[in-house]
């Protein structure tokens, strides 16, 4: 064939094999990813900053010194508790993760090991909780919640629903790393029935983060919806579909209309019975969705003013949402009963829990 | 050129030496094959992938083998990628646009199988792998005896083939093989989207075999070219020298000019 003659010179194998091509190519692309994660990143941390209710002073001392008044606050006789409360207290993630890494180097052990030796009850697991980076947090609250003894379909949803894409994503990749298993393979293998119908694709979402919105849709699928519950058919496919694949901005818009055009809110629908935990389930899942404040404040409610505080629930909304939205929160709390939430904290707990509670959630002494 | 290539030129009543109809039909279709390859091979494999998914969704069911293709055959972090280019690109997740416009019993499947982001670790649990290789059976068999519903629907199946890691899911195939008489694939002949899911992420080799297999014969349609074409330009990790080397002589035989040169030297490069 004539044509062979023509192109031989073109080296067709060399140009699309070469390994210099290849790993140039690569570089690149390394590199305009990492750009593009951090950039994304940033204008997550810096939304976030606004409605946190972290406190980091300043001047940071260095992460030596604070490895170092870390390492005087386990020695002799007793811990020094107000020392790491000071410390740990007041340090964001990445502040936590360097003084982690650099307590590893200097002393040859890791920082929650001391901290599991020295401390104990409620106030050992919220320092060991905050401790943690945000990820591996997650990674943790959700493993405990496909424990039997621990099981929670609630904390599942609650993390699946108010992270963002890329935090529920780093979740998922730090629970690989601890677990050696995927978290989607867990919740399949210890949720059955309709919850599990509901939490398989809530976890392995991933979800488009513009605030793009297509109005027909929404109409569409406010329709779509309002069949569904009328027919009482909760876990239909298409219901969970929509809430575990559309973007908050777009369900936004659909439970927008649906309420302008069926006169409800959604959730005031879903109400039918009482006593469904699958409704129950649903009902929360539309609320960490649209406006998690407001979920978060009636967890806190409950957690607080019920007869015996539920330590475990304050431990895991206060150590969430610190640095994320727990302003919002303690606003909406205070909206709903009148009290703020720092009083609360105050009225139901003590000691060093207290404490810790009261500076995470940016209490500032009088 | 037209004196060499007599074939291709005919010489009409009017004595104009023109181009054979079919001659350049043929021209155009066999660098169709090498732009494709180009194209596939200089995108960034995320924007490639993204790409390649709006493309089979767009054509519809009979071209759902090729979102089977990219969910199993890649890398969790590549179809993570995927994921990620095609927000970029099509302002929507490739989740949203799988589950409102796959209208069939294999709507959950493929968008469980394109939410996956698969553990990559080589630690497999083997009393879970038998359970679940019966579990499979049973789904199967029930499917062929009552016909009510397909194994594909049936939940046990989706999750287990869309959150198990790869080797844990090769572990359910040998299991598979011990307690039924044939494989998982042979025993899914009825299903085939069920069974190229199993394949690709159990036996890939087998997938890619038939890939080339089905490309290069005598009659291989459009279809069967193009995915030949997509494999050798997307599958960069995976060791196609071996495969490619049993067709080599077809390759020689049946395939022409520049698509045959990049043929060669993608396997021969693999070679080195």
């Amino acid at each position: 064939m004539q044509y062979n003659e023509l192109f031989k010179g073109w080296r067709l194998e060399k140009f699309l094999n070469s390994e210099e091509n290849r790993k140039s190519n690569e570089a690149w692309v390394d590199q305009k990813d990492k750009c593009h994660e951090s950039c994304v990143i940033q204008k997550e941390i810096k939304e976030e900053e606004a409605m946190a209710t972290l406190t980091v002073p300043t001047t940071v001392p260095s992460v030596s010194e604070d490895c170092e008044q870390l390492r005087k606050a386990f020695s002799g006789w007793g811990t020094n508790e107000g020392l790491i409360i000071d410390i740990l207290g007041h340090r964001n993630a990445e502040q936590r993760n360097l003084i982690r890494k650099t307590y590893a180097e200097t002393y040859g052990e890791d920082l929650l090991k001391a901290l599991d030796k020295e401390l104990s009850n409620d106030f050992e697991r919220l320092v060991l909780l905050w401790a943690l980076d945000p990820a591996e947090r997650d990674a943790l609250l959700a493993n405990e919640a496909t424990k039997r003894w621990t099981s929670s379909n609630q904390v599942l949803m609650e993390i699946a629903c108010t992270r963002s894409a890329n935090q529920l994503l780093h979740a998922r990749q730090a629970y690989h790393a601890r677990y050696k298993k995927s978290l989607e393979e867990d919740v399949a293998h210890h949720t059955t029935g309709d919850f599990r119908k509901l939490l398989l694709p809530l976890v392995s979402s991933y979800r488009y983060e513009g605030e793009e919105v297509n109005m027909t849709l929404a109409k569409t699928e406010a329709k779509l919806l309002h069949e569904k519950i009328s027919d009482k058919a909760y876990s239909d496919d298409d219901v969970i579909r929509v809430l575990a694949t559309r973007s908050k901005a777009q369900i936004n818009a659909t439970l927008n209309h649906y309420k302008n055009e069926y006169g409800n809110d959604i959730n005031k629908d879903l109400k039918a019975d009482p006593k469904d935990e699958f409704l129950a389930l649903l009902r929360s899942t539309v609320k960490c969705l649209v406006y998690p404040e407001k979920y978060f404040e009636k967890v806190l409610r409950l957690a607080i003013n019920r007869r015996g505080t539920d330590e475990g629930a304050l431990t895991r909304v206060v150590c969430t949402r610190a640095e994320v939205d727990l302003k919002i929160i303690a606003d909406e709390y205070q909206r709903r009963n009148s009290v703020p939430l720092t009083r609360a904290i105050v009225k139901d707990t003590h000691g060093d829990y207290e404490k810790l509670l009261l500076v995470l959630a940016g209490h500032v002494e009088n | 050129m037209r004196k060499g290539c007599s074939k291709f030129f005919l010489e009409d009543e009017r004595q104009f030496e023109r181009w054979n109809d079919s001659a350049i039909k043929s021209l155009k279709a066999e660098f169709k094959l090498f732009k494709d390859v180009v194209v596939l091979s200089l995108m960034h494999p995320w924007e490639r992938d993204a790409r390649l998914l709006k493309k089979a969704l767009k054509k519809g069911p009979p071209h759902y083998n090729v979102i089977v293709e990219i969910a199993c055959t890649r890398s969790s972090d590549q179809l993570l990628g995927a994921r990620k280019a095609y927000h970029s690109l099509f302002d929507r997740s490739i989740e949203e646009d799988l589950a409102s416009h796959v209208k069939g019993s294999e709507r959950k499947l493929l968008v469980a199988l394109v939410s996956a982001y698969r553990y990559e670790g080589p630690k497999v649990k083997e009393d879970a792998a038998k359970s679940e290789a019966k579990a499979l059976l049973n789904a199967i068999k029930n499917n062929n005896g009552d016909h009510k519903k397909k194994a594909m629907e049936e939940d046990e199946v989706i999750w287990i083939l869309t959150t198990r890691s790869k080797p844990h899911l090769k572990v359910v195939y040998e299991q598979y093989k011990k307690i039924s008489a044939k494989t998982i694939t042979e025993d899914l002949e009825v299903e085939l989207l069920l069974k190229e899911i199993v394949e690709c992420l159990c036996t890939p080799q087998t997938y890619f075999t038939r890939v080339f297999d089905t490309a290069l014969r005598e009659d291989a349609k459009e279809d069967a070219k193009k995915a030949l074409t997509r494999l050798v330009a997307t599958q960069e990790d995976v060791d196609l020298k071996g495969i490619a080397a049993k067709f080599e002589d077809k390759i020689k035989e049946r395939v022409k000019g520049a698509y045959k040169d990049v043929l060669l030297g993608v396997l021969a490069d693999d070679r080195k």
